[in-house]
């Protein structure tokens, strides 16, 4: 038993309450006492019980309306009638109003041994079931948006407030950031959280799969349409629709969504009945929608049906702080996937890390160590184990220095640190390569 | 005179080994001198002509009103059918963490049940009832160690599931009750 039950007696009988009081103290519960319905719900107005074990017939108030009282009061509360054999028919009154169960007086031990177990089991599932929700909750709500930046924590700030509402949003940033995490985390926070959150990519789709997929089709509407299906909107009932790539729709599928958007009503490809859908959008796009609004590639006043609430998603090279946090946590998700211990990262491998501009955002990041962990030797993630370099030299050369560093280095490394091989391969004698070596600081990886 | 004595008393005709038996246990069990006293009440107020068995409630009442100076701790032993109003039979019962507990033996017997008596299973069970609410008394619930003598048990063969010892568990709490 995780938590001591709580269970309140209430009887008119002195005999009655005494016994069951002494048995319940035996058993290890908290026992409270009330020798009527009013005093009960007294205690109970002061403190919450587990379970209610109430005689139906008291005076004054009957048990049948201090059911009553307790279920508008707290509608799970767990409340077993007992009843004499003359008042079985009001005992399955009790029921119907919501009792979980009776006994008749008097009962067998073994038979209030087992209504107290399935009672107590009953509140342990439902202890169990809130904190696995909570658990699940907390975990969507953080997981995989991770970071301690200040434009990282502006970005947890926007989704908390925005979440409360129904506006539409639309997520800017540039590509692997992270977007549709943004949007789960929008979904996870909000009151529509226990309903689906659907995800569509409308890059993907062509203009008439894009409207199937939308709007769901019936049987016949157009070859291959065998059956009727739902669209993403009529799934999305009561939940969110995520658009991603929003800015790719077609100018026609643009009217079609604003109309829509404002009636929350629509017809299924080849049907004539109008189905309605309570949903809320999220949409996001690594584009400027403003500059195609203003090039008359967008609609207008669908940028201003959907741009309510803007979250800009910063890139990874902007908050540079929080990759070794990312790094920390990649490394976890990848090692309990393949079921590996977790290895750390070596000092120097991840100062280069944090020194490269990641073009690809977080989504390069996760990817690079991914691989570290399948190629690498499970001991130390190292910079052999990061194709760093070679990307380097393609994409960060904010200077010649760093540019020819990262040159000599991928080179040696290609020739495992050989110093002939290196040169020659560098077309430069062993003396200018040591001298470069010095200059740069270069140092075989893990020294 | 020494305060710390368990006293078990009587009522009604016990054969003299099952009680001594008894007694045993319970001195093994708790570490205290258990004595053996022979009480005389009249049953015949405590009986319930409606459910033809003894109110246990009231016997326990009568049992703790009893002063034994030389006894804190004190077990009423019935031969009679008990009963507390909202169950239909009790083999004892105690005052948690109280001086006084009574357990009877007359659903012990496998006779009772229509089977052939056994006079050693006999002992067992009663000698694990009478530890059983002599350990409430000192103080300790239901355990839910199923060879535990704190263990609920509501039939017989309960009873005959469970040793007629304190788990680890239990022994430390009891330690922990009575610092012995």
């Amino acid at each position: 038993m995780a938590r001591k039950i709580s269970i309140l007696i209430v009887d008119d009988e002195d005999s009655v309450r005494d016994s069951l009081y002494n048995w319940f103290i035996e058993d290890g519960f908290r026992v409270e006492c009330a020798e009527n319905a009013k005093k009960a719900l007294t205690i109970l107005e002061s403190g919450e019980f587990d379970i209610i074990l109430a005689d139906i017939k008291m005076p004054g108030m009957d048990g049948l309306e201090m059911l009553r009282r307790i279920k508008s009061l707290k509608k799970d509360s767990i409340v077993i009638v007992m009843t004499a054999f003359a008042t079985v028919d009001t005992a399955v009154k009790a029921l119907k109003d919501g009792a979980y169960d009776y006994v008749t007086k008097p009962f067998d031990p073994d038979d209030l041994t087992h209504l107290i177990r399935n009672a107590t089991k009953q509140i342990s599932l439902t202890d169990e079931n809130e904190n696995l929700k909570k658990k699940v909750i907390s975990l969507e709500n953080v997981e995989d948006l991770i970071g301690g930046s200040e434009a990282m924590k502006n970005v947890l700030r926007e989704v908390e407030s925005v979440a409360q509402t129904n506006s539409s949003v639309i997520i800017t940033g540039e590509s692997g950031t992270g977007k549709e995490l943004v949007a789960r985390a929008i979904h996870s926070n909000s009151s529509r959280k226990y309903f689906p959150f659907v995800s569509v990519h409308c890059g993907a789709l062509t203009e008439s799969l894009l409207e199937s997929e939308l709007f769901g089709h019936e049987k016949g509407a157009f070859t291959g349409a065998m059956y009727n299906r739902k669209g993403r909107f009529e799934m999305a009932d009561s939940g969110s629709i995520f658009l991603d790539e929003i800015a790719t729709i077609s100018t026609k599928m643009q009217v079609e969504l604003l109309r829509v958007l404002e009636s929350k009503t629509f017809t299924r490809v080849g049907g004539n009945k109008e189905i309605s859908s309570d949903f809320r959008v999220i949409c996001a796009t690594n584009k400027d929608l403003k500059n195609m609004v203003e090039k008359g590639t967008f609609r207008e006043d669908l940028y201003y049906r959907l741009n309510v609430v803007n979250i800009q998603i910063p890139p990874l090279r902007d908050r540079k702080e929080d990759i070794p946090l990312l790094v920390d946590y990649f490394i976890k998700k990848y090692c309990t996937s393949m079921n590996k211990p977790a290895v750390p990262i070596d000092q120097s491998a991840l100062k280069r890390l944090q020194e490269f501009n990641f073009p690809g955002n977080i989504r390069e990041l996760e990817n690079m160590i991914e691989r570290a962990i399948v190629v690498g030797t499970g001991k130390k993630i190292g910079l052999q184990d990061l194709p760093l370099e070679k990307t380097m030299v393609n994409n960060f050369a904010e200077s010649l220095d760093d540019f020819e560093r990262a040159f000599i280095l991928q080179i040696l490394n290609k020739y495992n640190w050989n110093i002939s091989r290196t040169a020659k391969a560098l077309k430069v004698d062993r003396v200018t390569l040591y001298n470069k070596i010095k200059k740069y600081d270069l140092k075989l990886a893990g020294q | 005179m020494n305060l710390q004595n368990i006293t078990l008393i009587s009522f009604g005709y016990f054969g003299k080994d099952i009680l001594e038996k008894a007694a045993g246990a319970v001195s093994q069990e708790f570490s205290f001198p258990v004595s053996i006293k022979e009480g005389h009440i009249d049953l015949s107020e405590f009986y319930d002509s409606a459910r033809r068995q003894y109110n246990g409630n009231n016997l326990l009442k009568q049992v703790d009103s009893f002063s034994l100076p030389d006894s804190f701790k004190t077990l009423g032993i019935f031969n009679v059918d008990l009963f507390i109003p909202i169950l239909t039979f009790i083999f004892g019962q105690a005052f948690l963490g109280g001086k006084t507990g009574i357990a009877s033996i007359y659903r012990l017997d496998n006779e009772r049940y229509g089977m052939v008596g056994n006079s050693q299973i006999l002992l067992n069970r009663f000698t694990k009832e009478v530890v059983h609410e002599l350990g409430h008394t000192f103080g300790l619930i239901h355990c839910l160690n199923p060879s535990c003598v704190m263990r609920s048990s509501t039939y017989v063969e309960d009873i005959d599931q469970k040793t007629q010892n304190l788990c680890i568990r239990c022994r430390e709490e009891f330690v922990s009750l009575t610092g012995v």
